[in-house]
């Protein structure tokens, strides 16, 4: 049996608001995950659909109205659990009247290193995140990326066991994301566990073991990426280029999109060869053949799309 | 208690490049000011004028810090969320809350103390001379550090349940009303209500005794306080700080960060 890096179960967290905090808003309902150790756990959902809540119900930051999490075996109100967790908040802020240097200390400091071990831990983690150079700057003067790499620095700064990261390529360029897509390819390769939330599909898709999708508070589906969009393929697409003197393609050149010089055609899986024959006979030069999958995005979309209309329903009914 | 003392030496060093202790300068201005001029006018009361506009400098500069960076030490930091990070790591609640205090009263440590050299210093520069006596000044100081304390601790339980604002408020309304308990236990006997007089010296006792502090006309003649009276005031401050302390602790331990 695959050791569990984190367990949830029944999570549900209500905000109470009003002038007399009467009335409750649900933002999180029964939710049971578990992540498994050792993978990359994409949480994914639009805004507002409870994955921040989620984090900081796991760190301790809210508590549940109802139901209980356990990271590493520990329950989380165990604060010796928060030796092996780093955690990285959505969208950063840190003491600004520090260096990034300064901060990683002072963070390193509530592990019981000795100092020796945080000199070289700080400069090896500003070297990581690529701010070696910025590691005696004020973080006043930093940009929202460059706190997002201080962030990314503090959060494994003690080597933890599970890492949770919070939207962590929220803010920054596309250099900024590569490099964060490194570090948690890096972290899979030592063997740690990282729950990652975000709204950017094509980073889960690419790093994630498994995702779970949230949509308004309620976890709609887990599971490896390609097992979530079914791996049975829509179609094939051809794509292909037509030479000025080429002979009229017909009906399929206007199923065909147009994009520049190049045309993309759908077809069905069973009619790709007739019309690959036609597009030949038409004179069209053949580039490239390949199967149509539903997307993680279409996926993602069909669920959200699916709340809404629920929801719907649920005020019309209410009406 | 390691991480109790790298959360207060923090809140130091904030204070220090926040530029805190800046106003040290401003009470220096004044108490050169102050020497100057009461070498040039007075005749013999050069003590009392000194001592009671230092010590009146200290508490009023004091009191303004307690209560505007005794307010921000949680608002601030649930605010800008710079604690999210912070209490993922191996930190208790509590901790933060005890090492927020101890940071904020060691700066106004520094601050009174370095003010009261300043005090000293134009004490020694209008009498020529520093006797024994002037340690009586010395007492007056430490009880103020000791009302500081109270202050802090009062502006942090509220500000861990209430806004900024509010915070201020309530414990600038606390602080005043703390000035006058005496006068509300005199409040008997055909002034007003039987009952409304049992009630005003009920919470009289609740309230923080800032009177009891204040030694500052004894200071600046120079009368001897009793040994009872520090042992006293220092005990009250430290089980009325450790009161509201763990009050704050016990909400901030529960609360819901934005």
């Amino acid at each position: 049996m695959t050791e569990l890096a984190i367990d949830i179960e029944n999570l549900t967290k209500d905000y109470p608001y009003g002038f007399l905090h009467l009335k409750k808003r649900r933002s999180l309902e029964s939710l049971t995950m578990q992540v498994q150790a050792g993978e990359v756990f994409g949480f994914l959902g639009p805004n507002g659909a409870g994955k921040s809540t989620t984090i900081k119900l796991l760190m301790r930051l809210i508590f549940p109205t109802a139901g209980s999490a356990r990271i590493l075996g520990k329950p989380i109100s165990d604060i010796e659990m928060h030796r092996d967790i780093g955690y990285l908040p959505e969208q950063p802020y840190f003491y600004d009247y520090l260096t990034a240097a300064e901060l990683l200390d002072y963070f390193a400091r509530f592990h019981d290193f000795t100092a020796a071990e945080r000199r070289e831990r700080v400069q090896r983690m500003l070297k990581k995140v690529g701010l070696e150079s910025a590691g005696r700057i004020q973080l006043r003067k930093y940009s929202k990326g460059m706190l997002q790499r201080v962030g990314l620095a503090q959060a494994i700064l003690h080597d933890p066991a599970v890492v949770v990261l919070d939207e962590p390529m929220s803010g920054l360029d596309p250099v900024g994301r590569r490099e964060v897509r490194d570090i948690i390819l890096e972290l899979k390769k030592q063997g740690k566990t990282v729950l990652f939330s975000t709204h950017i599909l094509s980073d889960a898709e690419m790093l994630c073991d498994r995702v779970g999708v949230i949509v308004g508070g309620k976890l709609q589906g887990v599971g490896a990426p390609s097992e979530l969009v079914g791996v049975k393929a829509q179609g094939m697409e051809i794509l292909f280029e037509l030479p000025a003197d080429a002979a009229s393609g017909g009906e399929l050149l206007a199923q065909a999109t147009r994009t520049g010089d190049r045309y993309r055609l759908q077809v069905e899986e069973s009619g790709l060869y007739t019309a690959m024959e036609r597009l030949g006979a038409a004179g069209a030069k053949i580039l490239s053949v390949t199967q149509v999958k539903p997307s993680l995005e279409e996926y993602f979309m069909h669920l959200v799309e699916a709340d809404r209309a629920q929801s719907a329903a649920v005020e019309v009914r209410a009406k | 208690m390691t991480r109790i003392g790298t959360v207060a030496l923090n809140t130091f060093r904030e204070a220090v490049r926040d530029r805190v202790l800046y106003n040290l300068v401003f009470f220096a201005l004044v108490m050169m000011a102050a020497a100057i001029l009461v070498g040039q006018i007075s005749i013999g009361i050069e003590q009392i004028v000194i001592v009671s506009l230092g010590l009146s400098a200290i508490s009023i500069i004091g009191l303004l810090i307690s209560v505007f960076i005794g307010v921000g030490l949680v608002s601030k930091e649930i605010d800008k969320r710079t604690l999210y990070a912070l209490l993922a790591k191996p930190l208790r609640r509590w901790e933060f809350i005890l090492g927020k205090f101890a940071g904020l009263v060691l700066t106004l440590t520094v601050n009174t103390a370095a003010m009261a050299a300043g005090l000293f210093l134009a004490l020694f520069y209008v009498k020529r001379s520093l006797e024994q006596a002037d340690t009586v000044v010395l007492i007056a100081v430490y009880f103020i550090l000791l009302k500081l304390a109270l202050v802090v601790a009062l502006a942090m339980l509220f500000s861990c349940f209430t806004t900024p604002l509010l915070a201020i408020l309530f414990t600038a309304g606390l602080y005043i009303a703390g000035l006058f308990v005496h006068e509300m236990r005199g409040l008997q006997g055909g002034l007003i209500d039987p009952m409304l007089g049992r009630l005003l010296r009920w919470i009289s006792y609740l309230l923080p005794n800032f009177e009891n502090f204040d030694v500052m006309g004894a200071a600046a003649h120079g009368r001897v306080i009793p040994g009872a009276l520090i042992a006293q005031n220092t005990a009250y401050a430290v089980v009325y700080c450790a009161i509201v302390l763990a009050v704050a602790m016990a909400i901030f331990s529960q609360r819901n960060l934005k």
